[in-house]
């Protein structure tokens, strides 16, 4: 079995258990928590609505914040798109898509996504340097951020090398492997480190919100 | 007999006795150079060499195979410097080619290895049944294992043609029920040269003795010692239609408007981008074509474990693995850890809170 066999084989297998094994874990572990009785009177009894409104109101920063929080949160969104539609509109990515969940969808043409890839790779790039620079950031900031934010280039870069066969002196396969192993080492640190906010962001945007309208505040 | 005719001890002599102008070697030099992207200037000096070399004693095994690499080889466009090349050599042992049968036969190949011990080359093709000590091919009572390791010993060198004698083939797909083993894995201690495909191409063949027989060596090759100047790209890379892809452009099946316009067929599991051989660049028939412009994707046949590696339609990008059960499992074991965890939880706030 060579490196890419492997990695299509076995390794991208096991790291897709232990993806759905971890979101699951994590899911139901915080779903089950015993919370706190809340003895006030509630303020109001729409809480299911607070819920949903923080979900997209918390989507913009507030305007007093503007000024500080401006150039995360535009790099952040630049990143965000840009990775999604990396990820969900490359055909390659598709067809893989597809052989799981049995269906397709249409995909982006070529050089869109290669100008999307350099553009979300520069933005992971910003918003590093602004973590490293910020001094408020910066000591705020744990292996956890660090290491998140390796294991998301990673394939992202590797995914741009496969697709323009540039290996520095590696061969396609190895470099497209490396990709996919990549990727499969991204499917296993998701649930468990701070990547987990991709399938828990609107569960404790939403548990705020429910919390919030509970007690009055602005959703 | 007395009026058997002398063969020709030369190249050099044969070209002249067919009647070959210096001008039409040359030609086929230059090509032959420029197929092993050898520097021009090597043309001539390959002329020259392959016109003094001597008959060169060739003993072919053939083994587990299907014989369709000899088909490749031996219905190469014909009449053609190839030929030349193969009535040159001294083909002294093939089963399909010979003449002779029966114990003729394996006295002649005997004979050839003792009046050339050290000298001929060996060309294998087929694949090594090593389980139950080789039983599963034999010729002439000897096992196909037997055979190798007696030729192998007095060889100069070995070119293994086709990928069942390079990796093992299709005869060692799993569950490889004979044991099939590749002449590499048996031979340690001789140069070995694999020309893989199923089949192989002939002029990659062709380029291969010629080398040997002009510098009295094997050419420079890959990890998988192939030869480097046939196996160096990848189809994808020497593909028209490589284009198509840079541009997202893919049939979706075989018979939809992108196929009909040339469309790359990544999509239809073409594993040209894992694939090195010359297919897109020398080409089948005369040249005239290759899978590819055929219409078909490539199915990797020059690498190894090409049967093992799923489905020859599956896309590049997807996964190898049977079922997706596992995962479904991991995600009902994934839940009740969690609730488990969370009821410990529980358990222990509650404990803590009557304490308190």
């Amino acid at each position: 079995m060579d490196l890419l066999e492997f990695a299509r084989g076995p390794a991208m297998q096991w790291s897709l258990i232990i993806l759905v094994f971890g979101i699951a874990w994590r899911l139901f572990g915080i779903i089950f928590l015993k919370r706190k009785k809340d003895l006030a009177e509630p303020r109001q009894t729409g809480v299911l609505g607070g819920a949903v409104k923080t979900i997209f109101s918390r989507s913009v920063p507030a305007r007093a914040f503007w000024s500080r929080v401006m150039y995360s949160n535009i790099v952040g969104y630049v990143f965000h798109i840009g990775l999604a539609i990396v990820v969900f509109a490359f055909l390659p990515h598709i067809l893989w898509f597809e052989s799981i969940l049995g269906f397709q969808w249409p995909a982006l043409p070529t050089s869109v996504i290669t100008l999307v890839a350099v553009i979300t790779l520069a933005s992971m790039v910003a918003l590093l340097v602004k973590r490293l620079t910020h001094p408020v950031l910066r000591r705020i900031s744990n292996f956890d951020d660090y290491f998140s934010w390796l294991v998301t280039i990673v394939p992202l870069l590797t995914g741009m090398m496969a697709f323009t066969h540039t290996g520095f002196g590696m061969r396609y396969e190895t470099v497209l492997a490396i990709h996919i192993l990549s990727v499969e080492f991204l499917f296993i640190w998701l649930p468990f480190g701070k990547l987990g906010h991709s399938f828990l962001v609107f569960l404790s945007r939403g548990t705020t919100g429910a919390l919030f309208a509970r007690r009055g505040a602005r959703t | 007999m007395n009026d058997k005719k002398k063969l020709p001890e030369t190249l050099g002599e044969e070209l002249s006795r067919r009647g070959m102008s210096r001008r039409s070697f040359l030609k086929f030099c230059t090509a032959v150079a420029s197929a092993m992207a050898l520097p021009a200037s090597m043309a001539p000096v390959m002329a020259e060499a392959l016109a003094r070399a001597r008959r060169q004693s060739v003993i072919w095994l053939s083994f587990q195979e299907c014989t369709g690499c000899v088909e490749s080889i031996t219905r190469s466009y014909a009449p053609s410097i190839e030929s030349l090349i193969f009535d040159f050599i001294s083909l002294d042992y093939q089963h399909t080619l010979q003449a002779a049968a029966g114990h003729q036969v394996e006295e002649a190949r005997e004979i050839a290895m003792k009046e050339n011990w050290g000298k001929y080359l060996v060309v294998v093709d087929g694949s090594i049944p090593l389980k139950d000590d080789g039983v599963y091919s034999t010729v002439a009572g000897e096992t196909n294992l037997q055979t190798l390791k007696h030729v192998a010993e007095g060889a100069a060198a070995i070119i293994t043609v086709g990928t069942c004698a390079a990796f093992g083939g299709l005869p060692k797909a799993n569950p490889n029920p004979t044991g099939a083993a590749a002449v590499q894995d048996i031979i340690t201690d001789k140069p070995i040269i694999n020309v893989p495909g199923c089949p192989p191409i002939p002029e990659v063949m062709t380029g291969v003795i010629a080398n040997f027989l002009t510098f009295g060596d094997l050419p420079p090759v890959d990890h998988l010692k192939r030869p480097l100047a046939f196996f160096g790209d990848s189809i994808h890379d020497r593909c028209y239609r490589r284009t198509f892809y840079d541009q997202g452009k893919f049939a979706k099946s075989f018979d939809d408007e992108g196929a009909r316009n040339g469309w790359c067929l990544y999509e239809l599991g073409c594993k040209g981008p894992t694939t090195y051989n010359a297919c897109a660049t020398v080409k089948w028939n005369q040249g005239l074509t290759f899978p590819i412009q055929s219409g078909h994707g490539c199915i990797g046949c020059s690498e190894p474990d090409f049967w093992d590696k799923g489905s020859f339609y599956a896309p590049l990008s997807t996964g190898q693995w049977g079922s997706a059960e596992g995962i479904a499992a991991a995600a009902v074991a994934g839940a009740a850890v969690g609730i488990g965890v969370a009821a410990m939880s529980r358990a222990k706030q509650k404990k803590t809170s009557e304490q308190g």
